[in-house]
């Protein structure tokens, strides 16, 4: 085979420029491919990270029928106490998990003594949220403590209405809120960090302690709005779900119905649909790049067949079978696609690594968070690409082939 | 023994609703190891003919018979074998592969179509390289040629494989007189070097001379007579 290859390079670099234009355009599709699937790699990457390390976590686990109303923070959704010891039962015992969060989310009012205003607060135990979204920290500006993100008696306050109420770290506020029955109690906070806003549900949230919350609702007995669950592996979400899932099923309330109700991120946040797009869109370039290899390998294919005719026809006489013909032009095919992949994936790859040694920032979201990427692509992914471009290249060059290995050797010898 | 038999030989083209007979009911016969000239004008039917003996082409009645075997039934596998292991060939216009050096182009058939060892090519390249005396233009590439010096490595690319019988239909229609001359005094030579039998075709005066055996061609028919076959002088 290695001499069918020989001839079929000798061949390609018969008409260098031509070869080398359509090597370029493959070269080009490839290298593209590579730098925006490496660099929409890691913007989804960033992206999903941000989100589940700094708000979401990976899973939530709610009381059934909770999500359907989370925009309103009801207060009579929540999981009882028991209900809740069951689930931790669960989640102990579960494999695959790293940490989880039990959070009190609620609305309350806001003030600083002379405006007021309407936020969106979460109870939480500091420790256990640190270790479920341990981005959440990095988030936080100015904050008062290093080790702790807060504690009993403070608060962190989003970012935009710390700055419409000109509020700072140390200042002192009132939160005011309804309790499930009605009725209103207040108590006085400090602001212990400011905590930049992120796209997305909850990126604008505050957090108080989970006793504060407690106490400041009133409740008899500590009842829990979500748990936010990290898992070990990222890769395994799915299959941890699956089986938290399995292991909550069963657990009935009086009703009969299921009690808990278990969510990935994906089902949290639009921006999952963002990320679907980004897939969609790496895809495109992907069908794109096999239209480009198709449609350049057979034009050059069939040009060369052309062109060759008498020759075919020398070889045919000769005594070379039709097979061999077929081989000596799809062999052709081969090498261009080859060339191009390897050297498309080389510079393609050579891109990502600048940009990875520069960084890439985009800014990202409503408020043109800035995000700064450190694109990278997978070895298999970049294999992937080239096995396409060179079963394309294959593709493209069997019928030109066939048509040379076809050709009736009287005839082809007639062709002037 | 003959190598090539033509009985009642005819080949028609159909061109639309007009039949064209390129050869009509020939009958002839070739000695092994005879140095054949087919002689006539042009669109007499040489190329015609030449393509039945390489089985290139099928008669359209009669039989041809090569080397023993019947042409009429070779699929294309089994034509491109056949000229591959019994046959060789010269073109009018060289027909050399210009990627390939001199030495490579007259590798090509043992490489390409026999899948001969590189240990077994080499020597077999050798020989005819210096039977042909292009020894010395191994490297070249048929651009660096000349017309005699194309036409000489076309001859040894015929040969290398030791074939049986070598066609060549027109092969110094491009050369100059002289030249001409030179390239038929070498494939008689190599016919007495190697014993291979050739068939050429040519309506040069000077060249048809040098054939031991003639066939006058006119119309797709064999002229008979003194103008038909002149007998084998040397086999
Ligand atoms: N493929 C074909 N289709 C139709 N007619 C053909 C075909 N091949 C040959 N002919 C016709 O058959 C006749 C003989 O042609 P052939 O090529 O054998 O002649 P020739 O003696 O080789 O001529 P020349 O000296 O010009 O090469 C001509 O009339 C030619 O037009
Ligand atoms: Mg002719």
């Amino acid at each position: 085979m290695f001499k069918v290859l020989r001839l079929a390079i000798k061949n390609l670099l018969r008409y260098k420029r031509r070869t080398l234009l359509t090597g370029l355009l493959i070269v080009v599709g490839v290298v593209a491919v590579i730098v925006f699937s490496g660099l929409s790699g890691s913007f989804k990457q960033a992206i999903v990270g941000q989100i589940t390390d700094s708000v979401l976590s990976h899973l939530q686990v709610h009381r059934k029928g909770y999500l359907a109303s989370i925009d309103n923070l009801p207060l009579d959704r929540m999981m009882p106490p028991k209900a809740f010891e069951k689930l931790e039962t669960i989640l102990s015992g579960a494999e695959g998990i790293a940490a989880y969060s039990p959070r009190i989310k609620f609305g309350a009012m806001l003030s600083n003594y002379t405006q007021t205003t309407n936020v969106r607060l979460n109870g939480i135990d500091p420790a256990k949220e640190q270790k479920t979204v341990p981005l959440l920290a990095s988030r936080v500006k100015d904050a008062a403590h290093d080790d702790v993100l807060l504690k009993p008696g403070e608060v962190l306050l989003p970012e935009i209405l710390a700055k419409g109420m000109d509020l700072k770290t140390g200042d002192t506020v009132v939160l005011v809120a309804n309790n499930k029955e009605g009725s209103v109690n207040g108590m006085t906070f400090k602001v212990a960090g400011i905590v930049e806003s992120l796209m997305g549900p909850g990126g604008r949230d505050g957090y108080l302690h989970i006793d504060d919350s407690v106490a400041l609702l009133r409740m008899e007995t500590p009842e829990i709005s979500e748990v936010a669950i990290r898992v070990k592996n990222f890769g395994n979400l799915k299959t941890v779900a699956g089986k938290l899932n399995d292991l909550v099923a069963p657990l009935t309330n009086k009703q009969g119905g299921p009690m808990f109700e278990v969510h990935t991120w994906e089902q949290l946040t639009p921006f999952y649909n963002i990320i679907r797009m980004i897939d969609v869109m790496t895809l495109g370039i992907r069908i794109i790049l096999i239209a480009v290899v198709l449609i350049s390998v057979l034009n050059v294919m069939m040009m060369s067949v052309y062109e060759r005719v008498r020759e075919i026809g020398t070889l045919a006489a000769m005594g070379t079978r039709p097979g061999r013909i077929m081989a000596l032009f799809v062999a052709e095919g081969i090498c261009l696609g080859l060339a191009g992949a390897i050297i498309g994936s080389l510079i393609g790859a050579g891109i990502l690594w600048i940009m990875n040694l520069t960084g890439v920032d985009v800014a990202f979201g409503s408020n043109n968070q800035i995000f700064t990427l450190s694109p990278t692509i997978a070895p298999a992914e970049v294999a992937l690409t080239c096995i396409i471009v060179l079963g394309v290249s294959i593709l493209a060059s069997l019928q030109p082939a066939a048509k040379a290995a076809g050709l009736e050797p009287v005839e082809a010898l007639r062709h002037v | 023994m003959n190598l090539v038999e033509f009985k009642n030989v005819s080949r028609s083209y159909q061109m639309g609703s007009v039949t064209v007979a390129a050869l009509q009911d020939v009958t002839l016969s070739i000695p092994k190891g005879a140095f054949t000239a087919l002689v006539g004008p042009s669109g007499s039917g040489k190329t015609t003919a030449l393509n039945l003996i390489g089985c290139l082409d099928k008669p359209s009645q009669g039989e041809v018979l090569v080397a023993g075997q019947s042409t009429g039934g070779m699929n294309r596998k089994q034509g491109a074998d056949f000229r591959g292991e019994k046959l060789g060939f010269v073109f009018q216009d060289f027909n050399l592969l210009p990627v390939l050096t001199v030495f490579e182009n007259i590798e090509y058939p043992l490489l390409m179509i026999r899948d001969m060892p590189k240990n077994l090519r080499r020597p077999l390249v050798e020989k005819v390289l210096a039977a042909v005396s292009m020894e010395n233009q191994a490297d070249k590439y048929p651009a660096q040629l000349s017309g005699g010096q194309k036409q000489r490595v076309a001859i040894a690319r015929a040969l290398v494989g030791n074939p049986l019988l070598v066609l060549a239909d027109e092969p110094t229609a491009n050369l100059d007189g002289a030249t001409a001359k030179t390239v038929v005094e070498l494939m008689k030579q190599m016919r007495d070097e190697f014993g291979t039998t050739f068939v050429f075709s040519t309506h040069d005066p000077r060249i048809m001379d040098q054939a031991e055996l003639t066939f006058h061609i006119l119309d797709g028919r064999l002229m008979d007579g003194p103008a038909g076959a002149k007998e084998v002088d040397h086999v």
